[in-house]
């Protein structure tokens, strides 16, 4: 094959084609595991709101696996008025790596939105979690921006906000 | 820092930057610090799974959503998932968007003065057989004004998204229309440096998709990223 096929903004109008698995629960409530909320906005680089983004979430199983068939593990939420997303799952495990550390919880992050022409890959990590010491990904990160990545306890969900351009820009992956 | 697959880096230029001045929404919208480069592990390495009996009934026709006909061009639009090596992406998601033949979104946020069909939501779901193999009946979608600038046109396009084997495929596209003098102006599509990488945007009109007496057959390929083919372990 030649290439890729490039990317192309998901537009403002992505409900249409995705809203049928827009789900802010990705854990039946008889699936067990502690139940997380988390909750935030997307802001811009002027810290407006983008009430126009879709985040997907992607996560281990609660033993750390990503093959778990009772627990698929994928949500997709998209941003309200303000910018403001929720949704609750599971808390996942660390995900071992053989001969080297384990990583630490994180819910694997995606963002697209209109003025996006591709997405983004970044992570949430847990709040006051002594794994991030030895997490592989997190130690790539310079320390002053780390805190994009960990959620804050808030007074009942974890909130998590995902700024898309700025001083307190996320921290984006290149994978 | 030296990228470590599996999942290989799209060719330069294949793939647009995230800040592209003449598409205005990018400018506040656009990551602008450097990413970071990260390993590909376990959880990037593997992706959610679908079945189609997740996607519901007869979604591979959006002509067949509403009580009647829908108005407009009927198209078959029809391709396979593949990577760059040619391997399909077999029994993955394929979800479609659309404005309908007018150029109108059945969306409350699209205020573009031109009629609704009550018969076309322009939402498609389908799965991918083996040989990555997808089908959609469709109409073919209008251009629309969109205020990017002065006397702003969309060209017609489909949106696309595709997941493939894992979360580190995953794209979301557009598919536009061949001979479309909308092309050459448009800095969505204009996005991509490289004009070759573009061009893979654009369906191919396909007689031999056509069905006679009944609708245009149009050919979209979809080219996923590739990956060594022996891991490595790390």
């Amino acid at each position: 094959m030649q290439g890729t096929t490039p990317s192309q903004t998901v537009g403002p109008f992505f409900s249409i084609g995705c809203s049928w698995m827009d789900s802010g629960n990705l854990a039946s409530a008889a699936f067990p595991g502690e139940r997380i909320a988390i909750r935030g906005r997307m802001l811009d680089g002027d810290g407006k709101p983008v009430a126009d983004g879709l985040i997907e979430i992607w996560q281990a199983d609660p033993a750390g696996r990503f093959d778990n068939p009772a627990f698929r593990g994928f949500g997709r939420i998209s941003t309200q008025a303000e910018g403001r997303f929720a949704f609750t799952t599971v808390r996942p495990g660390r995900i071992a790596a053989p001969g080297g550390p384990s990583q630490a919880a994180h819910l694997l992050v995606t963002v697209f939105a209109r003025g996006m022409l591709k997405h983004a890959m970044t992570r949430l990590y847990f709040p006051d979690d002594p794994a991030h010491a030895e997490d592989p990904v997190l130690s790539r990160v310079e320390p002053a921006r780390r805190a994009t990545l960990i959620a804050r306890k808030g007074a009942d969900a974890l909130e998590w906000d995902i700024v898309l351009q700025g001083r307190d820009e996320t921290v984006f992956f290149d994978l | 820092m030296a990228h470590d697959g599996p999942y290989r880096r799209s060719a330069p230029g294949s793939q647009p930057a995230y800040l592209h001045e003449p598409y205005g929404s990018t400018r506040k919208r656009a990551p602008l610090k450097p990413l970071v480069a990260a390993p590909q592990l376990a959880g990037e390495l593997a992706g959610p799974a679908f079945a189609a009996s997740d996607l519901g009934p007869a979604h591979d026709d959006l002509t067949a959503h509403g009580k009647g006909p829908v108005l407009g061009e009927r198209i078959i639009v029809s391709g396979r998932v593949l990577d760059e090596d040619g391997r399909p992406a077999a029994n993955t998601l394929v979800e479609v968007w659309q404005a309908n033949a007018a150029g109108r979104y059945a969306h409350r946020g699209d205020q573009h003065d031109a009629p609704l069909d009550p018969n076309f939501s322009g939402e498609g779901r389908v799965m991918t057989d083996a040989e990555g193999r997808y089908r959609f009946v469709t109409v073919k979608p209008g251009a629309y004004p969109w205020g990017n600038h002065p006397n702003a046109w969309r060209p017609a396009h489909i949106h696309f998204s595709v997941f493939g084997p894992s979360v580190l495929t995953r794209l979301v596209t557009q598919m536009y229309f061949p001979g479309d003098p909308l092309l050459e102006i448009d800095p969505i599509y204009n996005s991509t440096p490289d004009p070759s990488a573009r061009k893979r945007l654009i369906a191919a009109f396909d007689l031999g998709l056509t069905k006679p007496d009944w609708a245009l057959g149009y050919r979209f390929d979809i080219v996923l990223r590739g990956r060594d083919a022996t891991p490595r372990e790390r």
